[in-house]
């Protein structure tokens, strides 16, 4: 939706990550590159200790690669300082977490509309309502996230990573704290906003179900993009998965 | 984004409240202080002011410029007949002469005693209450009438209702002359002043008032009005000339001007002290709430993350948690400034307490006080939390999506201690330089000594998250027997309610006694009855197994519980450290004041038992202002006592400079007081004569006097004298009996129109007995202003006074320790809160809640020990250092064993007393729950 032109809204090339120093070095990325296309669903997929959610760190600029480089809608991220990260986060990139990571003293509609709060921008009218309306929350408003169940609290986190309408959005594990029928309905979610409003979206999961959600999936072995798969469903994926550990 | 950090702040209710008392009781104590000492202050200028409502010039004789210890004599008297001279003076409408006398004159209650002033003025008036001349009156009659007769006699409305008098009772006075009856025709009250603190006064006709206080054909002061459109100058001027050289006249205005500066200079004084207390409080303070959001911040970590990822800026987490900050501040500072009126009734009722009544008038709540207040509490709350809050924005927006993310470590962490060292350091060489260098000022020396305290707490508290470990090894086994041991003497108390009944039926003592014993007990016992009823209730409703039987007292050691809490405590080292900081400077201050101020005791006695050999000591009721000389004429005369000697006490300029000047007794005086001779002997004394004087050695070396030099004595009635000095001698420099310049008796009442006695000594032959003691109280009897003590009473009594000072002194820093004891609960709730997890997966594995409370107050009782194992060796440490500072009063270092081993009881008593609350928190929580909390 933002961004320039219609090349892809990420650009990741030859990235690598080395954690810790000397013997005990870790090497957690070595040498990914990958391009991640405008509205549509990337998964990333990888046993633990793939790498998978180093490399999604690194390309929504909350870690940074030990080399190589990372555009963000046509900008370079790992030269970026905390100030223009910050501008680039407000813009450009939205968040869901794997555990809501939602305030407690605010009520859902004040965590769905923090990120506009914060960034002193006016909701522009009617779009809020239609993101809660989307996402079912309509009668939950003035509830806490400690009177919603999990899976509320989640689509209160994605109505809250759609409103800033980001470049891109990242989602981390995000039915991993959730049973499968609660999962299912937010991965629909997901799908949908994808669908609907045009989202960039990138997730990291482990799930095969969620996986065969996306476009596209890409999978990660040992710091490594190992394999890509097109739209394909959970079955195709647990193979592959399975080819890797091989 | 404000709303957001305000949303937060409500969110962490009792947390805010509690780092909030930190500030409120430090503002509290600063507003009470400037509301009390602001009452005191527009009291005494009401005062003032009225009194010369209705005067424009006073005639007074001109007194010597004498100043000791800040307190000047009071002028002379003139000659009466000087009334008509400045009647006559053109300008002038109407004149008054006043007979005033500002300490002989005792009202006595109806046992027959001085009522005590502990050192206020007791005045005597003589006043023309002719109703022409009422506007120089500054009293007002509220019952009765002025007195007609010499035998008539108005008193102090104060006095009159704490004695009890009425109108028409016959009332005990002695003056300078024996005490005498008078009969209370009316009682008054002072302007428009409700109280003058302990001072007192008794107005008699002006012939009385001549008589009684010796000033026949004398008036103290001649108070003129001026015909109308004369100015105040003007009517000096005229004045002026007709006036002998033994008199002055001074305008009304400038009269109340330079009483009014004399009053707020004690009242500033008296101002600064208590605001000593409220900085010791605020500071404390301060390291509570550096603690409360260290802790609060380390724990949202997440949050702030979160926020990160989604956009906040560092500048706009910042700007949160300082508004935080501000928000409690100011909360906590209107809430102080509030409490400080009540602080205020406190602090009055406390020096109640001590016999030291302060004179009111309606409270003053000046703008300066509020914005004090709110400056100082705000800005130190802000100051203390811009650490935190800047540790704040290092938080990375990944710790977002990290389990149990920890806030990252300082870039400064690593320069900590070195930071320490040096603060130690600096603040040794800055007390160093403020003891040990004789030029400089006291002000600058006590800021010295105030800038280096703080530093050196400063760096101590950094430097202490080092010891914690070592320190929490060795107070574990402590804190666990401790608890024990607390346990066991306090449980008992439950027995209490039955006892006091057995006792009320069975038990000796008055019926009054009994009955009271059996309803107290009765009444207790359902409270009893009701408590165990919850406890038991609450086990039975939440069944959990009850296991007293096993671990009676409810606390015996366990090994389990009570090392998890000691672990816990060297978790987070810093965090402890920053605790046990807060309690460390309340008990540094303790310790350090019941060291200096033991061995201030021990110098005390000692030098009273150097110097004095009499058996028995006369001294005015107080202690220490001069008395009656006539009272140790009378016990001489009784002849009861082998020997009576009298020390005569007034103040007279020396050369010129102001100086105490005593009179002794040269035949008799060394058969008393011990004389340590530096240059002479004893058979000095009786070559007194009238030329001679013996001088102490301290004197002679600031004054630079030697052997045979001829100094010059000017008394206050201004006589002269001229005296050669034949010796030196050396008294204890903490506490000398003697006046610093010593002439023969006979001089000094050739000197002294109203000569008095600071001590009458007197032997008796063989040893002290009851029937001597009895005969010469008897004798003296005739003196209400007067006491007899034996040497071993009266030094009891120098005791006493000293702790009842001492005993102020705790009182005012149970505030901080009170600051640090919040700070403590405060922190194990927040720990309780953190570990909830932790705590949860005990509770799983099978810990009961009974040994989860073990485990809190383990943790809690060795944070308190280690705020006093470093707390007291620093008091000890800063003892020793103003000891030494104090050299030249040869100030005995007297580690008070005792005191420091109560005050190590009572850190583990608050140690206890802080995890209550924490712990049960702890126990409350729901396995369960705890291990799905996220």
């Amino acid at each position: 939706m933002n961004g320039n032109g219609d090349g892809p809204v990420v650009v990741a090339a030859d990235v690598a990550r080395r954690y810790g120093q000397g013997e005990t070095a870790v090497d957690a990325l070595r040498g990914v590159s990958v391009e991640i296309e405008r509205a549509r669903l990337t998964a990333v997929m990888g046993p633990s200790g793939s790498g998978k959610s180093t490399l999604m760190h690194i390309l929504a600029g909350l870690d940074k690669p030990t080399s190589g480089t990372v555009a963000v809608a046509g900008t370079e991220i790992t030269t970026l300082g905390d100030n223009e990260l910050t501008k680039l986060r407000r813009r450009h990139i939205g968040f869901v977490f794997q555990f809501f990571n939602l305030l407690p003293m605010l009520n859902a509609r004040e965590n769905i509309t923090l990120p506009l709060t914060i960034s002193g921008e006016k909701p522009e009218d009617g779009w809020v309502d239609k993101i809660v309306g989307d996402v079912g929350l309509s009668d939950r408003l003035s509830h806490r996230p400690s009177e919603l169940s999990g899976g509320q609290q989640q689509r209160v986190a994605i109505a809250r990573a759609l409103v800033s309408k980001p470049t891109v959005l990242f989602a981390d594990e995000p039915t991993g704290n959730l049973d499968s029928t609660t999962g299912n309905e937010i991965l629909e979610l997901l799908r949908r906003s994808v669908d609907d409003y045009g989202q960039t979206m990138v997730m990291v999961t482990h799930d095969a179900r969620a996986a065969a959600m996306a476009h596209r999936v890409l999978f990660l072995a040992d710091g490594q993009i190992v394999r890509e798969l097109g739209e394909c469903n959970a079955h195709r994926i647990l193979e592959v998965l399975e080819e890797i550990a091989a | 984004m404000i709303s957001v950090s305000l949303r937060g702040l409500l969110g962490r209710k009792l947390r805010a409240a509690l780092t909030g008392i930190a500030i409120v009781l430090g503002v509290a104590m600063i507003s009470g202080t400037y509301i009390l000492t602001d009452t005191i202050d527009r009291a005494f200028t009401t005062l003032f002011t009225e009194s010369y409502a209705g005067t424009d010039a006073v005639v007074t004789g001109r007194g010597l410029d004498i100043s000791i210890d800040g307190e000047s004599p009071p002028n002379p008297p003139v000659d009466a007949s000087l009334l008509d001279t400045v009647r006559g003076v053109e300008g002038v409408a109407l004149a008054t002469g006043t007979v005033l006398d500002e300490r002989n004159t005792k009202i006595l209650t109806a046992e027959g005693k001085a009522v005590s002033s502990e050192g206020a003025p007791t005045f005597g008036f003589g006043i023309d209450t002719a109703p022409e001349l009422d506007q120089f009156n500054p009293l007002n009659v509220l019952e009765g009438r002025w007195p007609a007769s010499a035998d008539e006699v108005v008193i102090d409305v104060g006095t009159a209702d704490d004695q009890g008098y009425s109108v028409g009772d016959m009332v005990e006075i002695s003056t300078l002359q024996p005490k005498r009856s008078f009969e209370l025709v009316g009682v008054a009250q002072y302007g428009s002043l409700d109280s003058l603190g302990n001072a007192s006064f008794a107005v008699f006709t002006i012939p009385a008032a001549q008589e009684l206080l010796d000033r026949q054909g004398q008036y103290d002061a001649i108070s003129v009005a001026a015909n109308e459109g004369i100015a105040e100058d003007e009517l000096v001027a005229a004045i002026e000339p007709v006036l002998p050289d033994t008199a002055k006249v001074v305008s009304a205005t400038a009269e109340a001007e330079d009483q009014v500066d004399e009053v707020n200079e004690f009242t500033a004084i008296f101002r600064y002290f208590l605001l000593v207390f409220a900085g010791i409080a605020l500071f404390v303070g301060a390291f509570v709430i550096f603690n409360t959001f260290s802790i609060t911040v380390a724990q949202r970590t997440r949050e702030f993350a979160t926020l990160r990822t989604i956009g906040a800026s560092r500048r706009q987490i910042l700007g949160s948690v300082i508004l935080e900050s501000l928000v409690i501040g100011f909360a906590a500072s209107l809430i102080g400034l509030g409490l400080g009126v009540l602080l205020a009734e406190g602090i009055e009722g406390l020096f109640r307490a001590l016999g030291v009544e302060l004179p009111t008038a309606d409270r003053v709540f000046a703008m300066r006080t509020v914005i004090v207040a709110l400056v100082v509490g705000v800005g130190i709350t802000l100051a203390a939390g811009l650490f935190p809050a800047i540790r704040a924005t290092r938080v990375p927006p990944i710790a977002a999506v990290r389990e149990g993310a920890t806030l990252p470590k300082s870039r400064f962490a690593p320069f900590v201690p070195w930071v320490a060292g040096i603060a130690v350091l600096v603040a040794l060489v800055v007390l160093a330089r403020a003891m040990f260098t004789d030029e400089l000022g006291t002000a600058d020396r006590l800021l010295s000594i105030a800038a280096g305290v703080l530093l050196l707490f400063l760096g101590i508290a950094m430097l202490s998250s080092h010891v914690v470990r070592p320190l929490a090894a060795v107070s574990s086994p402590i804190g666990r027997w401790a608890a024990f041991a607390f346990a066991v003497l306090f449980w008992p108390l439950w027995l209490l309610p039955y006892w006091l009944m057995r006792y009320g039926a069975w038990g000796p003592g008055s019926a009054a006694r009994r009955v009271g014993a059996f309803v107290g007990g009765a009444l207790l016992n359902p409270l009893v009855a009701l408590v165990v009823l919850v406890m038991w209730l609450r086990r039975a409703v939440t069944s959990w197994v009850p296991e007293w039987p096993a671990e009676f007292p409810g606390v015996v050691p366990d090994r389990v519980a009570a090392r998890t809490g000691g672990e816990n405590a060297c978790r987070n080292p810093s965090r402890t450290a920053a605790t046990a900081a807060a309690l460390m400077i309340g008990i540094a201050l303790v310790a350090f004041i019941a060291t200096l101020t033991n061995g201030m005791k021990v110098s005390n006695r000692e030098a009273i038992e150097e110097q004095i050999a009499a058996d028995y000591v006369v001294t005015s009721l107080d202690g220490y202002t001069p008395f009656v000389a006539a009272a140790g004429d009378a016990l001489a005369a009784s002849a009861v006592p082998e020997l009576v000697t009298s020390v005569r006490s007034d103040g007279g300029l020396v050369d010129g400079n102001s100086a105490e000047i005593g009179g002794i007794e040269p035949d008799a005086i060394a058969e008393a007081y011990v004389f340590d001779w530096r240059e002479g002997d004893e058979s000095l004394l009786a070559t007194l004569g009238t030329t001679k004087a013996v001088v102490s050695s301290n004197y002679a070396e600031d004054h630079d006097v030697a052997i045979g030099d001829e100094v010059t004595i000017r008394s206050t009635a201004d006589r002269t004298a001229k005296v050669t000095v034949v010796g030196t001698f050396e008294p204890p420099p903490f506490y000398p009996l003697l006046e610093s310049v010593n002439v023969s008796r006979e001089l000094f009442d050739s000197l002294y129109d109203r000569p008095r006695n600071r001590w009458t000594w007197a032997n008796v032959a063989g040893e002290p007995d009851d029937g001597d003691r009895a005969r010469m109280e008897q004798a003296i009897a005739g003196f209400p202003d007067t006491q007899l003590e034996t040497r071993e009473e009266w030094i009891e009594r120098e005791d006493a006074d000293f702790n009842q000072f001492i005993s102020f002194l705790y009182v005012m820093l149970t505030l901080a320790v009170f600051v640090s004891i919040f700070g403590m609960i405060n922190t194990l709730v927040l720990s309780v809160y953190e570990r909830t997890r932790e705590i949860g997966m005990l509770r799983a594995i099978g810990m009961t809640r009974r040994q989860v409370r073990r485990m809190i107050r383990q943790e809690s009782i060795i944070t308190a020990l280690i705020g006093a194992a470093v707390g007291l060796p620093l008091g000890i440490f800063l003892a020793a250092l103003v000891n030494r500072a104090l050299a030249e009063y040869d100030i005995r270092f007297a580690i008070p064993w005792v005191q420091l081993v109560v005050l190590t009881i009572v850190a583990i008593v608050i140690g206890i007393l802080a995890a209550i609350m924490p712990a049960r928190r702890a126990a409350r929580l729901d396995p369960l729950r705890a291990i799905a909390y996220e």
